[in-house]
């Protein structure tokens, strides 16, 4: 079969049977949570609590006015400790609210009951995701309702549910698509009403057949059918899961430099967050708790782990078995395009897709040399740039010729590094360089 | 645990495909290493020590560069060697030794350190090597050895057989390399096979060998179907002289060729077409040498009219 993917991209070394097996395991929740007001792309929330507040589990606790934003919620019950400053996974340091747990994690409701959605209208769905501040769950974390709202002027046929997950190690949505694939297909049934679409498409890479036949088995039994939906295989390689490879792949559209997939009438969505879309309209509940991987090869016990938020990821560590050798990168996120922690007090927020500690084996990393112009980094690009030209103008400071040479359109992948023989740090100069390309 | 709170800071990505450019480089030498065997096997002595001489001298003028240029020395990288190697293949056999460490020198010195070192030179420092050897010392460039018995022949190499005296030479022997010429340009089957094995390993881009043999095979056709008895036949063509060698292991070289693959082709396709015309219609019997060095010179040019469509950018 001739499997769908885009030109360019990547054959990490993928580690993903370390928990692909794995079943989610719910872990205890610790004594104490950080839940930072800002774990969206937006304006950050204010918080609703002061200190000394009690709160109940699933309790509005931050909100913005800000059009993109997104609220929280506490994830148990107990005392407001501390509204302040504290560990950010992306931000180094943020405001957060310090809840101390009362340990009964008592909820303001009853979550775990199903409601009958009916005639739900799509109005009501985009208010409901609103309220339970859901953000894209596969690490952009953009509030989710901002992207059902479509502008008046643009047209959509079609949403795609992002299964790719081509990160390495990763495997959380993996696993939800085998252990909830009726309820992901509700979240996207649910989604599609809201965007008045009536074509849907599910693309998994094929390095994960369990997935992709567990989805194909729901697809035959869920309440909120589209009429037009089909399971679009992919290739497996990096980055496809990146929304604009995705919708090249799948659909063949290709959205324009600095566009958003309705430009070319698709909305994305990933299969994280369209299991949170289902549960906040089904169970009224509120996003305080996501599927975390914790894998890398100094993890003792690789594992999938249904966490709530604002978690500390030592708790996570911990309940993986620990360390079981010295780790010397501890990263949030995926190998390609993670974030490194320096500490493991920083809280699991609403984007933490996986939690890695590596030994540094495969980090990479090692002695810069000079660039050969193999041109990996251009074979490799997924945006079609020429990395080893832009690197030099960067390296210059040439940003206006950077500019020509469209560094903007780099979504920062992180392929071009991994493929380079001379080790030169492309992305990272890139990323230097978009920080300083002259405006206008 | 607090002990283990320290952990490394870096900027994504935090993996590495885990090449490096020492290993491209170790990939060519092994691929070049079928021919050196079969060329060591026809002309003995002789062609190790034009091996030994390019290689060693190569090295020392990268060393030399490096520390006048007072950078890190890198003489280990196995790009010197890889250029002596290549310099040995593109010299006649019986050549002295000065005359190969010189050659060496200039190919480091003149056409790379100068420029900086490895990746910012714009030619192949080995064939500018040779070209400097040919123009200094024509005479020694130029007279050749019979394979196994290393008799001095007055008779010149194939292709000049063919194209001044009209003589062919069987098959056969050029495909296995029984003739006299280069180190490199004798044996056509060890070359295919240490190029194919660098295509495989993706040491050198496909389509730039793609592009050169396949024009040779189109143009070089064309001409003798037009004209048998002047043009010679385009296995022939494709078996003579150093065609092998350049189009797999001289024009692939990434420093010197583009690096889209538009321009890759469009690489290929030049050194191939020019090849063709200097070997029908220029006053030298062979041709690689020089196609690939002019089209090393427009290769910035082909890099920047050939930039890849940008993406979700429709024309028109």
């Amino acid at each position: 079969m001739l499997l769908k993917s885009f030109k360019g991209g990547v054959h990490p070394r993928y580690f993903k049977d370390l928990t692909s097996g794995k079943s989610i395991r719910k872990i205890d929740p610790p004594d104490r949570f950080i839940i930072p007001l800002i774990q969206h792309t937006g304006g950050p929330c204010a918080p609703l609590v002061g200190v000394g507040d009690l709160v109940k589990k699933g309790q509005l606790i931050g909100k913005s006015d800000k059009y993109i934003s997104s609220c929280v919620h506490a994830s148990t019950s107990g005392k407001v400790v501390l509204i302040d400053k504290a560990p950010h996974p992306i931000l180094g340091k943020a405001q957060a609210i310090t809840i101390e747990a009362d340990g009964r994690d008592e909820g303001v409701k009853d979550f775990s009951k199903v409601r009958d959605m009916g005639e739900i209208s799509p109005d009501e769905i985009r208010r409901k995701i609103e309220e339970a501040g859901i953000v894209g769950l596969g690490g952009a974390a953009f509030p989710t309702h901002v992207k059902m709202t479509i502008p008046e002027n643009k047209k959509v046929d079609t949403i795609i549910l992002n299964g790719a997950e081509c990160e390495p190690y990763l495997t959380c949505d993996g696993r939800l698509m085998v252990e909830r694939p009726k309820d992901i297909l509700e979240g996207l049934g649910l989604m599609a009403r809201a965007i008045g679409v009536d074509r849907a498409i599910i693309a998994i890479e094929d390095n994960k057949p369990e997935a992709i036949a567990s989805i194909e088995k729901a697809l035959q039994n869920t309440q909120y059918k589209i009429r037009d939906t089909k399971v679009v295989t992919l290739a497996t390689k990096y980055p496809q899961g990146g929304e604009k490879q995705l919708i090249a792949a799948s659909l063949g559209r290709e959205v324009p430099p600095c566009g958003l997939p309705f430009d070319v009438g698709v909305v994305v969505s990933n299969a994280g967050t369209a299991l949170a879309v289902y549960e906040a309209i089904s169970k009224d509940k509120p996003l305080f708790e996501r599927v975390v991987t914790v894998s890398g090869d100094c993890i003792k016990e690789p594992s999938n782990l249904l966490v709530r938020i604002g978690t500390p990821i030592k708790a996570l560590i911990d309940a993986c078995g620990g360390f079981k050798k010295r780790p010397k990168r501890l990263i949030m996120g995926g190998p390609m395009m993670g974030v490194a922690q320096t500490s493991t007090e920083v809280p699991v927020i609403k984007g933490t897709s996986g939690i890695l500690a590596l030994s540094g084996e495969f980090t990479g990393g090692r002695e810069e040399g000079p660039c050969i112009r193999c041109a990996r980094c251009v074979d490799v690009c997924p945006m079609r740039l020429l990395p080893t030209d832009i690197v030099r103008l960067a390296r210059k400071a040439r940003y206006e010729d950077a500019k020509g040479l469209n560094i903007s359109d780099c979504m920062e992948c992180g392929a071009c590094t991994h493929e380079c023989p001379a080790r030169i740090p492309l992305v990272q100069w890139i990323r230097l360089g978009k920080m300083n390309i002259p405006k206008g | 645990m607090d002990d283990q709170d320290r952990f490394e800071i870096a900027s994504s990505p935090h993996a590495s495909s885990g090449r490096s450019n020492r290993a491209i480089m170790c990939f060519v030498i092994l691929a070049l290493m079928p021919n050196a065997i079969v060329s060591i096997y026809f002309f003995k002595w002789m062609a190790l020590r034009l091996y030994a001489a390019c290689c060693l001298g190569s090295v020392a003028a990268e060393t030399i560069g490096c520390l006048i240029r007072r950078k890190k020395v890198t003489a280990g990288d196995g790009s010197a060697v890889v250029t002596g190697l290549l310099l040995a293949m593109v010299l006649p056999p019986s050549l002295p030794i000065w005359c190969a460490l010189l050659g060496s020198i200039v190919a480091i010195l003149l056409s790379k350190e100068i420029f900086g070192g490895l990746g910012q030179n714009i030619f192949n420092p080995a064939l500018v090597g040779r070209a400097f050897l040919m123009a200094s010392f024509p005479a020694l460039l130029t007279s050749w050895t019979k394979p196994i018995t290393l008799e001095a022949v007055t008779r010149a190499t194939p292709l000049a057989l063919s194209k001044f005296e009209a003589i062919r030479t069987p098959m056969a022997d050029l495909f296995i390399g029984n003739i006299s010429g280069s180190l490199g340009e004798t044996s056509a089957l060890a070359i295919i096979i240490g190029g194919l094995f660098l295509l495989i390993k993706r040491a050198a881009d496909w389509r730039i060998p793609a592009g050169f043999i396949g024009v040779v095979i189109l143009f070089g056709g064309l001409l003798n179907l037009a004209n048998p008895s002047s043009f010679p036949g385009v296995d022939f063509q494709l078996f003579a002289g150093g065609l092998m060698l350049g189009a797999f292991f001289m024009a692939t070289d990434p420093v010197t060729s583009p690096i889209t693959k538009k321009g890759r082709w469009i690489f290929g396709l030049g050194c191939g077409t020019l090849v063709v015309i200097i070997r029908a219609w220029g006053g030298l019997p062979e041709g690689v040498m020089y196609s690939i060095l002019l089209m090393n010179a427009i290769t910035p040019l082909i890099n920047r009219y050939t930039r890849p469509r940008r993406f979700g950018f429709k024309i028109g």
